[in-house]
């Protein structure tokens, strides 16, 4: 008999910056089927979390397991085919391409896996028109999923702030990942887009079978589709556990109480 | 008008017939000198689509394409003229133009992986010290460029007894070369590879992330678009059946990029139009000599009339001719929509700007 392995498994991760301490010790599991949230007040290193896993930054010590196997021997381009693929914080579009495109570009190494492709294409022949006409399908599928389908011409420049965020759910799904990681997916959205937007989770974890680790501090949402809430701060994990349990935390009420008055008080 | 014939629009079809014509009617009704000018704009049009991948595209600037150039044409050069190959001779003319790209394409893939570790204006300094070497390079081994005296080949004649003046020859046999070399690079560009590229350009972060190797797409920018760049350079040598070492000064590099520019960069229609305007620009501009505008002599100086010409696009088109081109179909499209009663588009301006690229907008940040 295996023990069942968790998807993720983040282990004693420490990310330094010089003297800055942004990730310090920090160990949790996750099982696959499981929307994750990551929670902490500003600067508590989620977003870095989310940086060392897709190998953005190099941690100093401590392990990242995918599948039981280190996330760490794998290159930055080389995340999204072991089935990792996310969202940012400050979104990076691709702003000069198409909605569609964009999607395309989150498809890029389902589309094919040969360094070769670009002979083929330059000929055009039939095994490529293929491909391509098969990745524009798929990905018309996904942007009706997250509801923008009528946009997939249009250039993103210029589109809403909450169709961007669209956007960038849709080419994070378009690798057919298993593991998704979304920065702050609430930001910057209104009352009705962040109750669409909790409907809208819950309907492509299911739909596409996803692991989801969702960083936010819309707590809100958090509570809502989360099925278990690691907290940081200071780059430490503080708590763990259910959202109640969370919610019900002191640490985690004093870590947030004490950010609130240190901002009153800048 | 939605009628069709094989598919087709008929009114594709018509603006096909036409630059057909047009094509063909070129070299039948031009002088001999402008016959061969209009062989060199051909030559410029594949250089361009090669800098129209790397900077247009891959968003790499490069300023020393010129230096890819020369060395397609001095692999010309050297093997139709001056270096006869053992048992095979001299490589006849035709055979050295693959090889030229061949040659380019290896010594660019070369130059772009330590190109990796620079962005933007370090880039940009970096293949304008490539440019200005090549001059002097070409000079220090004379021994085997044949140096300040340069390279004469024979010049190209018709083959298969085409009833064809040679100025002639040359013009069918560039703009041939140009249509073979311009449908790959506009499917690639479509497809996945294409992509590729602008998404690099436009977030290394995100494309990265998308699985996208910086290092693979950026140095096969730079191999393909020095491909590009050394079958023009063959050309251009086959044109003037001569090559010296000042045929590759940075001049010709900052040529590209102008061309690039006023064409429209990331646009596949932009090469045309700017390889059309470096050959005939300069040309007009002599042309042009004694012209005045009140106290002001403009005439006879192709570099203020190319200096008026740049500014005007960076400020009015800041999208290249072809950017001023799209704007004006679709002024026209919301025109004609709005008189049938149709609703308009939406925010044409918003759409052009994005489109073409233009100012960094400030949502993403
Ligand atoms: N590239 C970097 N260089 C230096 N310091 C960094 C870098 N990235 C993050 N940090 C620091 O690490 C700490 C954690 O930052 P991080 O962005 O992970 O926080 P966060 O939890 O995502 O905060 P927020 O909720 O504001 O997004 C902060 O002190 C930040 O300044
Ligand atoms: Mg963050």
């Amino acid at each position: 008999m295996i023990a069942p392995v968790a998807l993720l498994s983040v282990r004693d991760l420490t990310v330094r910056f010089g003297g800055i301490v942004a990730l310090d010790g920090v160990s949790f599991d996750v099982e696959k089927g499981v929307t994750l949230g990551l929670i902490g007040p500003n600067g508590a290193g989620k977003t870095t979390l989310f940086n060392a896993i897709t190998r953005i930054y190099r941690p100093q010590s401590g392990d990242i397991l995918f599948d039981g196997e280190s996330l760490l021997r794998s290159q930055r381009h080389d995340i999204i085919r072991r089935g990792i693929a996310r969202t940012f914080q400050n979104l990076e579009l691709f702003r000069r391409m198409t909605v569609l495109d964009n999607v395309l570009v989150g498809r890029h190494t389902e589309i094919s896996r040969s360094r070769w492709y670009f002979l083929p294409a330059a000929l055009g022949l039939p095994s490529v028109r293929r491909a391509e006409r098969m990745a524009r399908e798929r990905a018309l599928e996904i942007l009706e999923d997250v509801g923008i389908a009528d946009l997939a011409h249009r250039p993103v420049a210029g589109l809403p702030f909450g169709t961007l965020k669209a956007v960038e759910l849709a080419r994070g799904l378009a690798s057919d990942p298993r593991l998704l990681l979304l920065d702050e997916p609430a930001g910057g959205l209104n009352h009705e887009e962040v109750a669409d937007l909790v409907g809208l989770i819950k309907h492509i974890q299911k739909r596409y079978d996803l692991t989801l680790l969702i960083v936010e501090h819309h707590m809100n949402l958090v509570m809502k589709v989360s099925d278990q809430v690691v907290v940081l701060d200071f780059g430490k994990k503080i708590a763990e556990g259910s959202p109640r349990e969370v919610q019900e935390d002191k640490r985690v009420i004093a870590a947030y109480l004490g950010t609130a008055e240190e901002d009153g008080a800048a | 008008m939605n009628a069709r014939v094989a598919g087709f629009p008929i009114y594709t079809l018509v603006m096909a017939g036409v630059a057909l014509i047009v094509f063909i009617g070129i070299p039948l009704t031009t002088n001999s000198f402008q016959t061969f000018q209009f062989a060199n704009v051909a030559a410029f049009v594949i250089a361009i689509v090669g800098l129209n991948i790397l900077t247009g595209y891959s968003g790499q600037i490069s300023l020393g394409n010129g230096a890819f150039m020369a060395v397609g044409g001095y692999t010309t050069a050297l093997l139709a003229a001056k270096w006869p190959l053992p048992f095979i001779g001299f490589v006849p003319y035709g055979y050295t133009i693959p090889l030229a790209g061949l040659v380019a394409a290896l010594l660019g893939f070369l130059i772009g992986i330590p190109a990796l570790r620079l962005r933007g204006i370090y880039l940009a300094l970096a293949t304008f010290a490539l440019a200005l070497a090549v001059t002097p390079v070409l000079n220090n081994y004379d021994g085997f460029t044949g140096g300040h005296a340069g390279v004469f080949m024979k010049s190209a004649t018709p083959p298969f007894g085409l009833d064809l003046s040679n100025d002639q020859w040359l013009y069918f046999m560039c703009w041939a070369i140009a249509a073979i070399l311009y449908v790959p690079a506009f499917l690639m560009l479509r497809s996945r590879t294409g992509r590729a590229w602008m998404a690099i350009r436009d977030s290394e972060t995100a494309a990265v992330s998308s699985g996208i190797s910086l290092a693979y797409y950026k140095t096969l920018a730079f191999g393909i678009s020095a491909f590009y760049a050394g079958i023009a350079g063959s050309l251009f040598v086959i044109n003037n059946a001569y090559v010296d070492p000042d045929s590759y000064s940075l001049a010709l590099s900052l040529t590209l990029l102008i061309g690039l520019v006023i064409g429209g960069l990331a646009n596949v229609w932009g090469p045309i139009l700017g390889g059309l305007l470096v050959v005939w620009l300069p040309y007009f501009a002599e042309k042009s000599a004694g012209f005045r505008l009140g106290p002001i002599s403009l005439g006879g100086k192709p570099d203020i009339e190319f200096g008026i010409v740049l500014i005007l696009i960076v400020f009015f088109a800041p999208n290249g001719l072809t950017g001023l081109i799209g704007r004006g179909i679709r002024w026209y499209r919301s025109k004609r929509d709005a008189g049938r009663g149709a609703a308009p588009l939406p925010a044409p301006a918003v759409l052009e700007e994005a489109t073409q690229g233009g100012e960094p907008s400030e949502i993403i940040g």
